[in-house]
């Protein structure tokens, strides 16, 4: 970990469910795929002041864009299909 | 280039205390981070402003210098020379170290104009690179299977996979190959955006494929066996003895790859087209007007 923040934070997003960590021999990993999620969490907490909890709702809310965006793009891909009829 | 207000960039008056700039700048932060505005491009620019903003008027040696020549920012180096000339120690007094190219701070001309190309912030602070966008280009067949593409964005080439059944407009995330960060803060991210073009006859719809089939009038009011093309080659296809035109008949499993669910496929939905024969012969008139007389006499 190159990013020096305290275990404490990263045990309290394991706790909440936001990240899961596995131990290997009395050794604790973080899954490469999680990384990238695990540096968002690390920037909304210590650039922007956000705690567990905000940090929580934050990625639930954002999956539901994410899902959203998803939606929008078959629909827009549906809506193509009528128009060039 | 033109003066920038960074006062109003974060909505505090020019005798506001740092308390109150630094209560700005995080309201501003809050609302305008991209982590918590993905794919808004304009969040991204309003972050970098309200950032810019923060870092020369949390600061008291540049807010100082700010509010001093801010709106005479063209002329500042020509008071810089003369104060220097008075004095025997300069009026700026930046720590002009390891300084870093504008391109990578995405500061504006102004901000370089005033205080040059210096290092972000105070502190050490680390920062993530900035993330890249790309569209790439494809045709339907191409995403029919999975397989590797290299591309190259910003001179740096990037072998990627594209998983079979990415959507039209899809976005996927290549972590890490962004732009570097700084003073060790993790690379930003490459967003590739999948453009597909269709030019086969098939429509798609998610999974799911649909495509007309000729039926000729014949096979329509007796039915048989016709052979229809699906996306990986021609299958074999009963029709129905009065089929209609019209009628749709659902292939299972014969439709587009599900993304990233390997094995499993959509549906693939034919829709009868029956063709109407031309240039009928006498006979064939002959036939047809019986059939007609028949019709009418049973009904």
């Amino acid at each position: 970990m190159h990013h020096k923040i305290e275990m404490s934070f990263i045990h309290s997003l394991n706790e909440s469910g936001l990240i899961q960590i596995t131990t290997v021999e009395r050794t604790q990993y973080i899954s490469r795929e999680q990384l990238s999620d695990l540096e968002k969490m690390i920037r909304l907490h210590y650039e922007l002041d956000i705690n567990i909890e905000g940090i929580e709702s934050i990625a639930h809310l954002l999956q539901r864009v994410e899902n959203l965006h998803e939606e929008l793009t078959v629909l827009k891909n549906r809506l193509k299909l009528y128009e060039n009829e | 280039m033109e003066f920038i207000d960074y006062y109003k960039i974060l909505g505090v008056n020019t005798n506001a205390s740092e308390g109150d700039i630094k209560k700005a700048y995080r309201r501003l932060a809050r609302k305008h981070h991209p982590d918590l505005n993905p794919k808004d491009d304009s969040a991204k620019k309003k972050f970098q402003q309200i950032n810019e903003a923060n870092e020369v008027l949390s600061d008291p040696e540049k807010r100082k210098k700010y509010d001093k020549y801010g709106k005479d920012w063209m002329h500042a180096d020509e008071y810089e020379k003369a104060g220097r000339q008075r004095q025997q120690h300069g009026g700026f007094n930046e720590n002009r170290s390891g300084s870093q190219s504008s391109s990578e701070h995405d500061f504006s001309d102004f901000f370089e104009s005033m205080f040059g190309g210096q290092t972000f912030g105070r502190s050490e602070a680390k920062y993530r690179g900035q993330d890249f966008n790309a569209q790439l280009n494809l045709e339907l067949n191409d995403v029919y299977t999975t397989h590797k593409q290299t591309i190259t964005v910003n001179g740096k080439n990037i072998r990627l996979t594209i998983p079979a059944g990415v959507e039209n407009g899809q976005t996927i995330k290549i972590s890490g190959h962004g732009s570097p960060g700084m003073n060790g803060g993790p690379n930003g991210d490459l967003y590739i955006t999948f453009s597909i073009a269709n030019h086969t006859k098939f429509k798609r719809d998610g999974n799911n494929l649909f495509t007309d089939a000729e039926l000729d009038i014949y096979t329509a009011v007796l039915g048989g066996q016709i052979v229809v093309e699906t996306f990986d080659g021609k299958v074999k296809l009963s029709v129905k003895p009065e089929t209609q035109n019209g009628t749709k008949v659902k292939l299972k499993g014969k439709g587009f790859p599900v993304y990233k669910k390997e094995g499993e496929f959509g549906d693939l939905y034919i829709t009868y087209q029956i063709k109407i024969p031309t240039q009928l012969t006498e006979k064939e008139k002959e036939l047809f007007t019986q059939l007609l007389k028949l019709r009418k006499h049973e009904n």
